[in-house]
């Protein structure tokens, strides 16, 4: 290692990246990974984009206009799986790949060439799982959680699916042992862990996490394949297997996901509040806490998604009590935010609007959560559009929005040209409006008794979903723009200095912008 | 190029038709309604308690961050504070959050409680889900019959059958033969699958329970006002699970005997079509 960093250095130039196609195929380079693995997400978007899009025009209006119902089942579950699995989490896992090394002050992940692996496995697995579309009998389509005996009755896609969502998750372990091992082991030194940066300390705890319960996952889907295949009753009743213990693996892996999912989305927005606000980030410790604890939470109400189920009264209420304490780290954390912007100075660029768009969006989330906590009003909103509402409140304006902001705030940093601010702009007011449209109305229909996962509906329900419709036409077009602006930023533009905003805390703002192919060669010094 | 101009062509004529029908089902429901039994009641209740929990937490912290991003402005000349730290704000945002958990963790666990009681039932009926309609058994009656979507939707619901779904009556709605109770009586429902799960929901009754095939789960409920309630299975169940209501009617007590001794007066050969019917139901 030392000797390619002097050998590097006696030419006295960056040593830059190979040319071609063979650059992308073969790099080991964190920086170059994190960039695949973003133009990945992105594409991705648009592809379980177009399927939330045939789900909405659907419905539209009463009656079936233009899919059939089971196709309809084929998009929405298609559609979940392509946006947890093949563009949410992998955005996070390129701003891991990208920022995490250059946060700590390291040169790059320290397991370069797993790192390579990790993101390699993502395309193929992408494809497989898409091609079931094409497949005799359509591809899954029995939710995105699989649940049996129904996902028993899938077609050829059955067993593409599962080994779809094997690879993706081994795809997701790999880059887990290197984010873990790479925090612990290559930090600058001085840098203690309670002086990680946030966003940092939040991938620590996703990977620990992902490592927690995507082998549970996988575990469950091969006992799915071998009832298939190898006749086996795992989840037949019939056989003396067990239905509800495949949903109780499926949730213990599936509500730390949902975590997995929105922590480093908090580690971002951790980032851009104090940038904008000019004050450093409020309660560092206890958002180090609180993002421990909400970990440790996920792990012990994974049966609040199963409340209708039928189980016995102490495990609803345990599951229920459990449940609603998760309110209070994410209160803190919420709280905190607020915190650091109260006497701050405070600017909207593009990546604040999304961090406090974010902020608010996401509470709204939190607050539906709440409510869904408590056992007997959740009788009523299970499996409804309450739900949908819910759940799309955290993930879209959530997660989304945060991955979006963060793409904003460091696409100088990126790129060393900074966007298009009044179309940055733009960009958000337009997601904003929209996506409220979409998902607003979404909660109204839940409570009025439309259930979830249903191709068409009674015709009182239908004014609402007109105006969803309208909303998620709305926002997945506001999404081009996007694409404009980030292939805008690249080809040119205003030149970023290194430290880009105003008062940026962190060791990737001393690298200047665009960041070199190699950084942190020799390690900072942290006082 | 044709496929495009043919969906935009069909999305302008529903955006026409719809200005043109929306008074037709003009319904922009925004709240759970309270329901029927004393369950949906009281889930109501827990509902909107938490809902102004929500509420007042909503605009208090909303309030302060609006305030925050108003009043320190940099382009106000606004110089940032350096603090960035309190315990003793952060002990209390989290000792006040907990405390208001506790104040709806009470009224949960009663209501709970409350649903999962199922002792004093005066009848018990057995629902059986299957893809894609439901088993009524009349467990101490000896009455059972199958219940599916009506004929006239099925129709309306088919692609392309150039029904317009807000000219059927209870479209999606609606059932062949639906679930008959008597009123003021406390009934306990056994639910259960032959195939795959379901879920049986009835808002007004405030009850959603999963129907699995192997388990057999319980609940009661009891109706006071007779009517007519409807409902839809509430768990992905394959390509109908759209099309599979619930309809409940409830009739006073002497009616429903009246209905339920002419069922019993045809029993015989309805038992004999409902086994043929079960060995031929779940394809």
């Amino acid at each position: 290692m030392s000797a390619t960093t002097e050998h590097a250095h006696d030419h006295d130039h960056d040593h830059g990246p190979a040319r071609g196609l063979m650059r992308w195929i073969t790099t080991t380079n964190h920086k170059d990974i994190g960039t695949m693995y973003l133009v990945f997400a992105l594409t991705m978007l648009f592809v379980g984009g177009l399927m939330a899009l045939i789900v909405r025009a659907e419905l539209f209006q009463p009656g079936i206009q233009f899919v059939n119902p089971a196709f309809f089942n084929q998009m929405t579950t298609t559609h979940a799986l392509v946006m947890l699995f093949g563009m949410i989490m992998p955005a996070f896992a390129g701003f891991a790949n990208w920022m995490i090394p250059m946060m700590i002050g390291a040169p790059d992940m320290a397991l370069p060439r797993l790192n390579n692996w990790s993101f390699w496995l993502l395309p193929f697995a992408a494809t497989m799982l898409l091609s079931t579309l094409f497949m005799p009998g359509g591809g899954p389509a029995a939710g995105w959680t699989m649940y049996p005996p129904l996902s028993l009755q899938g077609g050829d896609s059955f067993p593409f699916t599962i080994f779809a969502v094997h690879l993706l998750g081994i795809s997701s372990i790999m880059a887990s042992i290197n984010i873990i091992v790479t925090i612990l082991n290559m930090r600058a030194p001085g840098m203690t862990l309670l002086k990680m940066p946030l966003f940092v300390w939040t991938w620590l705890i996703t990977a620990y996490l992902l490592i927690g319960v995507m082998p549970v996952l996988a575990g469950g889907v091969t006992m799915l394949l071998t009832d298939q295949f190898f006749g086996t009753s795992f989840f037949q009743a019939a056989g003396g297997g067990d239905p509800v213990l495949f949903q109780h693996i499926f949730w213990f892996f599936g509500h730390p996901e949902v975590y997995i999912i929105i922590l480093p989305a908090f580690g971002i927005v951790s980032h851009i509040i104090p940038t904008f606000s000019r004050k450093p980030l409020f309660g560092h410790e206890s958002m180090v806490f609180a993002t421990a604890s909400i970990g440790f939470l996920s792990f012990i109400v994974w049966a609040h998604h199963m409340f209708t189920v039928g189980m016995p009264l102490a495990g609803t209420l345990f599951f229920m009590m459990s449940t609603m304490l998760i309110a209070v780290p994410t209160g803190v954390k919420i709280f905190n935010w607020t915190a650091t912007m109260w006497r701050g100075s405070i600017s909207f660029e593009t990546p604040m609007l999304f961090a406090v768009g974010f902020l608010f969006m996401f509470s709204i989330g939190g607050f539906s959560g709440l409510m869904m906590a408590l056992a007997p009003v959740d009788f009523q909103y299970h499996d409804t559009y309450f739900i949908v509402a819910h759940f799309h409140y955290v993930m879209v304006p959530g997660a989304l929005f945060a991955a979006l902001g963060g793409a904003y705030y460091w696409l100088p940093k990126w790129t060393g040209h900074m966007y298009d601010e009044k179309l940055g702009k733009v960009h958000f007011w337009l997601s904003t409006i929209f996506v409220n449209l979409l998902f607003f109305p979404q909660h109204f229909l839940g409570l009025a008794g439309m259930p979830r996962r249903i191709p068409d509906y009674a015709t009182q329900f239908a004014d609402w979903n007109m105006w969803s419709s309208v909303g998620a036409f709305g926002f997945g077009f506001s999404q081009l723009l996007f694409v404009y602006i980030v292939i805008k930023c690249v080809r040119g533009g205003e030149k970023a200095s290194a430290k880009v905003w105003d008062r940026p805390f962190g060791l990737e703002w001393t690298v200047p912008s665009p960041a070199p192919y190699h950084t942190f060669e020799k390690a900072p010094e942290i006082k | 190029m044709s496929l495009l101009r043919s969906l935009s062509g069909r999305i302008l004529a529903t955006v026409v038709s719809l200005l043109g029908m929306s008074a037709a089902h003009a319904d922009w429901q925004l709240n759970l309604p309270p329901g029927v039994t004393e369950i949906s009641r009281r889930i109501y209740d827990l509902h909107m308690l938490v809902l102004w929990v929500c509420v007042v937490i909503g605009v208090l912290v909303f309030g302060v961050m609006i305030y925050a991003m108003v009043a320190f402005r940099k382009k106000d000349g606004v110089k940032p504070a350096t603090w960035d730290h309190s315990t003793t704000a952060e002990i209390i945002w989290t000792v006040i959050p907990v405390m208001v958990l506790v104040a709806l963790a009470i009224p949960a666990a009663r209501t709970l409680v409350f649903i999962e009681d199922t002792r004093g039932a005066q009848m018990n009926i057995k629902i059986t889900g299957y893809q894609w309609k439901w088993n009524y058994e009349y467990l101490d009656e000896g009455v059972s019959f199958f219940s599916s979507l009506a004929r006239t939707s099925n129709v309306a619901r088919q692609k392309d059958s150039g029904i317009d779904p807000a000219s059927v009556e209870n479209y999606l709605l609606e059932v062949d033969r639906p679930l008959v109770l008597p009123a003021g009586v406390k009934i306990r429902y056994l639910l259960t699958s032959n195939d795959v799960n379901h879920a049986w929901w009835v808002l007004d009754f405030g009850i959603k329970r999963d129907a699995i095939p192997g388990y057999i789960n319980e609940g009661w409920f009891q109706v006071d006002e007779p009517g007519v309630y409807r409902g839809q299975c509430a768990e992905l169940c394959g390509k109908d699970h759209g099309f599979m209501p619930i309809v409940v009617e409830v009739l006073p007590k002497a009616e429903f005997d009246a209905w339920l001794a002419a069922q019993q007066a045809d029993a015989a050969p309805a038992v004999a079509a409902t086994a043929s019917a079960a060995v031929n139901g779940p394809q």
